[in-house]
Order: C-alpha cells, then sequence, then structure tokens
C-alpha cells in the first residue's frame, strides 16, 4: 500500500539507499562477476569469456604442463601468515589494551583526556608515512639493531623483511582501535562494583576476572572485531615491513590487479577474504548469543 | 567475650598538608554482638567514612579497629569478616540474582550444592526466592535491595554495614523495608552497623544510636535516651522537632527565658549564665491562659492526623511548636487569641550556648 508515510519514508530514505547500491553493491556484484572471468590477452579481464569457478580452484590446486592436476599450498600459506597474523595482532593488542584502558579509565578527567589525545594523535599522519618510520626503525642500521647491539654484541638482529617486523607493525597501527573501544566501557565503569568484589571476599585476581572482563568484554569485542578485520586485509604494513617475502592477502590482491595484471584471480581471493570476514563475525556473534544465555 | 567491633581513638583526613580535612577526629565506640548499631549525622558528619574504615576501603591515619577481638588495619576488604549493603546496591549488572549472592559463596571452599543451597536460603529471608534468573536490571529498586541483602547476608559475615540502604526508596517502601530489616537482623541474629542520616529511620530500628558531628561522636545512646535526653544542642536539633528558648540562669539554678517565664531546674544550677532551654512540641502543655509559665499568642493550628500542631507567637517574638493529642484538645482560641503554655521541669533540656 502507498501511503504518504511510505512515500515519505522512501524519499527520505533513498539517497543513502542509492548510494549504498552504487558505491558498495555494484563494485561488490561486478568483483563477483569478474572472479567468475578469465584474464584477457591485453587487459585485466577478458569480458567475454565463459563463467567458471576456475579462479577459486586455481587457489588450491594446480595444473600441470602434463594435465594432471596437485593439490599445492602456495596460496594457502598467504590466507594462514594473515589469519594469523591478524589473529596475533588481535590477541596482542587485547592484552596491552585491557590494562592501559583501565590505567586510562582511572586517571583523573583532565589527565584521560590528554591520553586520549595522544591515542589519536597518529590518526593525523597516513599510515604510509608511520610505516615507513618503522622501516627506518627496524632496518639493520636503525635504532633497534642498534640498542641491541650495544647491549649484546653480535650480528645484525635482521627484524625487517620478517613476520615479525609485520606483526610490530600491524599492533602498531591497530593498537589504537582496541584502547579506545575498551577504555570506553571502563570510563562509565561504576568503581562501586569493584568494592563490592573486594567485600565479598573476591581478591584482586578474581575481582578482575569475575567482574570488570565481564563488564569490559562489549569493548574487547568491538576492539577486537576493529583490528582483526582491516588486520586480515592488511596491505600497506605487510608491503613495507614484510618487503616482498612476507605476504598477506592484502598483498596478494594487489600483485594480482597490479603487476600479473590477473583480474579475474585477484577478485576471487577478494571474495575469499570477504567470506573469512563474515566467518569471523559469524563466529563472534555467536559466541556473543552463547555467553549471554 | 570482645565487642563485635571495638573502634579506638579512630583519626582519618582526606587532601595533604593545607588541604587536609579531618573526617574523623578520634572516635571511639564499641559495639556488642548481635546489636542494631546505628550512625546518625547530616551529611559530611563522617558516617560513611567511618563504616567504610571498618569494611576496609579506607585506612585511617592513627587508632586501631578490631571486629571480634581481631585487629583489622591491615587487612584488606577481602580478608575482613564483614559484608556491605551499598546505597547504590552495586549488584553486578551481568549476573543473574542468583550468582549475585553466589559470588561471596564462591571461593570459601563450599560445594556446589552448599552454594546452591545457601543462595535458595538468603533469597528466601527476603523474598526473593522467585527471582533466581533475573538479571538485576530487570528488578525493582525494592527489589534491588532485597538482592543487595541477601547477597551481603549470605556469607554470614560477622558484622553487616549498611550505608544508607533505603535513601533510594519511596516513603511507602522505606517503612516496609525498615521493618524487614529489623525482623531479618533478629533472625540472622547478625551484628548491624546502619548508617543513615533519617533521624526517625534511626530511632525505628536501632538497639543504640550514635549522634555523629563533625567528625565526633556527640552522643551515644539507646534511642529513647537521645530523643527525650539530648546531650548537645545539636543533638536536639537534628533529631526531632524542638523549640529553643533562650535565657540565662543563676546559681541556684533558677531561669529566667527571655520570654519572660521563670523555670527552676536543679540541674541548670552547673551551668550559670546563658543557656538555652529545649523541649519537645508534644511535651510542652496547653493551658488556660495566665495559668502556663508562658503565654502565646496563636499563629496557626494544623491538624496531623494524630494529633494537632500549633504554631504560637511568644511575647519575645519567636515561634513556638505545641503538639497535643487532637481528641483531648480543649476548644481552641480563634486565631490571633492567647493560650497558656506550660513547661514542665522534667520535660525540659538545658543547654549551655
Amino acid at each position: 500500500m502507498i501511503s504518504r508515510e511510505n512515500i515519505r519514508r522512501v524519499t527520505l530514505l533513498s539517497p543513502s539507499l542509492t548510494m549504498l547500491f552504487v558505491m558498495i553493491g555494484l563494485p561488490l556484484a561486478i568483483l563477483a562477476w569478474i572472479s567468475l572471468l578469465q584474464r584477457g590477452v591485453t587487459s585485466g579481464v577478458d569480458w567475454s569469456a565463459p563463467l567458471g569457478l576456475d579462479n577459486y580452484i586455481r587457489l588450491l590446486w594446480e595444473e600441470d604442463f602434463d594435465g594432471t592436476i596437485f593439490f599445492h599450498t602456495r596460496y594457502l600459506e598467504v590466507v594462514l601468515r594473515s589469519v594469523l597474523l591478524a589473529a596475533g595482532t588481535t590477541f596482542f593488542c587485547i592484552i596491552v589494551g585491557v590494562p592501559a584502558a583501565l590505567w586510562m579509565a582511572s586517571l583523573p578527567k583532565r589527565g584521560r583526556d590528554v591520553i586520549v589525545l595522544l591515542i589519536t594523535i597518529p590518526f593525523w599522519t597516513s599510515l604510509l608515512v608511520r610505516n615507513y618510520a618503522w622501516l627506518i626503525i627496524l632496518r639493520d642500521d636503525g635504532s633497534v639493531n642498534w640498542v641491541v647491539n650495544a647491549l649484546i654484541p653480535g650480528d645484525d638482529v635482521g627484524l625487517l623483511y620478517t613476520n615479525t617486523a609485520v606483526f610490530i607493525g600491524l599492533v602498531y597501527s591497530f593498537l589504537p582501535f582496541m584502547i579506545l573501544p575498551i577504555y570506553a566501557v571502563f570510563e562509565k565503569f561504576d568503581w562501586s562494583l569493584l568494592e563490592a568484589a573486594y567485600d565479598l571476599g573476591a581478591g584482586r585476581a578474581r575481582a578482575f576476572r569475575k567482574v570488570m572482563l565481564p563488564i569490559a568484554m562489549p569493548g574487547i569485542t568491538a576492539g577486537a572485531m576493529l583490528v582483526f578485520i582491516p588486520c586480515l586485509g592488511a596491505f600497506i604494513t605487510p608491503a613495507l615491513l614484510g618487503g616482498g617475502k612476507t605476504l598477506m592477502i592484502g598483498n596478494l590482491i594487489q600483485l594480482q590487479f597490479g603487476p600479473s595484471r590477473n583480474w579475474p584471480f585477484g577478485a576471487s581471493i577478494s571474495i575469499v577474504l570477504l567470506a573469512l570476514m563474515m566467518l569471523f563475525l559469524m563466529g563472534l556473534a555467536l559466541w556473543k548469543n552463547r555467553r549471554s544465555q | 567475650m570482645p565487642s563485635a567491633v571495638d573502634i579506638r581513638n579512630v583519626s582519618k583526613s582526606f587532601g595533604r598538608g593545607a588541604y587536609a580535612v579531618e573526617v574523623l577526629k578520634s572516635v571511639s565506640v564499641e559495639i556488642a554482638h548481635k546489636e542494631f548499631f546505628t550512625l546518625l549525622g547530616p551529611s559530611g558528619c563522617g558516617k560513611t567514612t567511618l563504616l567504610r574504615l571498618i569494611a576496609g576501603f579506607e585506612a585511617a591515619q592513627k587508632g586501631q579497629i578490631l571486629i571480634d577481638g581481631v585487629e583489622m588495619s591491615s587487612l584488606p576488604p577481602f580478608q575482613r569478616p564483614v559484608n556491605t549493603v551499598f546505597q547504590s546496591y552495586s549488584l553486578f549488572p551481568h549476573l543473574t540474582v542468583a550468582q549475585n549472592v553466589a559470588f561471596g559463596l564462591e571461593g570459601t571452599g563450599a560445594s556446589r550444592s552448599e552454594v546452591k543451597r545457601r543462595v535458595g536460603e538468603a533469597l528466601e529471608m527476603v523474598r526473593m526466592g522467585d527471582f533466581e534468573c533475573r538479571k538485576p536490571s530487570e528488578l525493582s529498586g525494592g527489589q534491588q535491595q532485597r538482592v543487595a541483602l541477601a547477597r551481603a547476608l549470605a556469607p554470614r559475615p560477622k558484622v553487616l554495614l549498611l550505608d544508607e540502604p533505603l535513601s533510594a526508596l519511596d516513603l511507602k517502601l522505606r517503612k516496609q523495608m525498615q521493618i524487614e530489616l529489623k525482623q531479618l537482623q533478629e533472625e540472622a541474629g547478625i551484628t548491624f552497623v546502619f548508617v543513615t542520616h533519617d533521624q526517625e529511620e534511626a530511632l525505628t530500628l536501632s538497639d543504640r544510636v550514635a549522634v555523629m558531628h563533625q567528625g565526633r561522636i556527640l552522643q551515644l545512646d539507646d534511642p529513647r535516651t537521645i530523643y527525650e535526653h539530648p546531650s548537645h544542642r545539636f543533638v536536639a536539633d537534628f533529631i526531632g522537632d524542638i523549640n529553643f528558648l533562650e535565657g540565662r540562669v543563676d546559681t541556684r539554678g533558677v531561669i529566667a527565658l527571655k520570654c519572660g517565664a521563670v523555670l527552676a531546674d536543679s540541674r541548670a544550677g552547673a551551668t550559670h549564665g546563658d543557656i538555652s532551654v529545649a523541649i519537645r512540641p508534644e511535651r510542652a502543655k496547653r493551658v488556660p491562659t495566665g495559668q502556663g509559665n508562658v503565654d502565646g499568642t496563636l499563629i496557626q493550628s494544623v491538624y496531623l492526623g494524630t494529633g494537632l500542631l500549633h504554631q504560637l507567637r511568644l511575647p519575645c517574638g519567636s515561634v513556638f511548636l505545641l503538639r497535643e493529642a487532637a481528641a483531648e484538645a480543649a476548644p481552641l482560641p480563634a486565631h490571633g487569641g492567647t493560650v497558656g503554655i506550660e513547661l514542665p521541669a522534667a520535660a525540659i533540656s538545658v543547654f549551655a550556648s
């Protein structure tokens, strides 16, 4: 039924709905379509190729020159590395973020504002520039190597272009996204609950585990989402700090769309990445649901 | 047998140096076993600080606190045999009612079935047995109050500390909870230390009341003595309605009030000079004009249900409150008429001013 109310609703919603469709829905559909095509001879895509799942199969199986199909882990390793690095970064950010947020929340009002400002200041600079800074710090004539050599004389540490370097870069880039949502929860924390826990015989560890942590959980899950998802698709950090050696999914996709000029394969990896993120979010939602019951 | 709580010369200041504020000034008090003990005073008198010192949330600069004969100063709150009912209840929002009550029992080494049984008992005691699975946010204020009580009582503390627990409830619920609280204390046989600024609540519930003012205990007595024989002008003024009449007393104990009345009081002889005489509105008597100690002009008369409250203007200009039972009241003069006021010697208190 077309009532005035409905017309009004549709009219008011249409700009944002149109934008969502044009800027997200349509490109995503094109991406999914491309992932089913073949690479062109002169351009990235052969738009007239028949649709098929070849690009997805290529992720795990390869056809030898004599026609035998064998399983390979070349891309699986990249996916696994990305998941592990993203999960590791998320975990480490939680370990650092919870105490940091707790400490911030315990400061007087002025102190809190200063720290929140300090945490947001890095966002004023491009992520690219900040990762270049780490490049300088971590390379063999950088400060980390210099300090380590001064303490324990020996060979160069050789941090740069390793998984560790990428890990350090990722933690550095995404830590604020973990601290801020947890801080937002602790800022509103009713400290008398902690007194109540003490009063009921809970020591510091039990009070933290049974009272503070469960109440901070919404902040931690929000932070985990904000860290894990962009981490999984991270591109700049592994490109700079991992060199060409430590590839993550983001780099693989960039390689396909760039140097390799194989858009359909790049598109299929993008769809796989999207699916991984969906899986993570669904898992998180499921876990939250189970906990609240 | 040692007292349930023994507070010895406890002093506490907040802040440092020139900004330090002394909130407790060498307070000493002994609280007996199974006593309903109330700390009463206006806000800022130090009553809540004293309670927090007993609970262990604050540390005293001087003095000792003993519970059941054991020195508590070096023990953190989670090792003290006391539990607190907080003013804002402080129920754990992420736990159910049953989990809240079980919180103090877990970690005591009690078995799962034992915990379950005692949670049931505690909730039954406050008549909240049907709400085990609810979250605190799904309960009304009064229900939250009961859960907070059950949670604090479940670990069977030696002393239960209550920090203005009824102040957030509306009047009717508060009255009902007062009665339940008193019954609960008698049933559980636990020492209650109750903090309130509500003098009526203090008088209704307590075995003994300590009236606090500016970090000191001014008077420590049973409710009746506190009400009828206040030891300080502040106590008399803080608790209930009271009339103060300024005057002078000579060495023979004869009091000449500014409003013209002359009274004899043998006890007043010790403090000669300027004094004030205090009398409760219901202890003064209305008598025919000229037959009392002083006459007053009737300003207003209010019917209270349980009685009549008259506002009378004394010759010196001050207002005098007089309450009498409505049923026995003699016919009143018209507004502006005069009545006699009798001030029985047994009913007055005399304070140096």
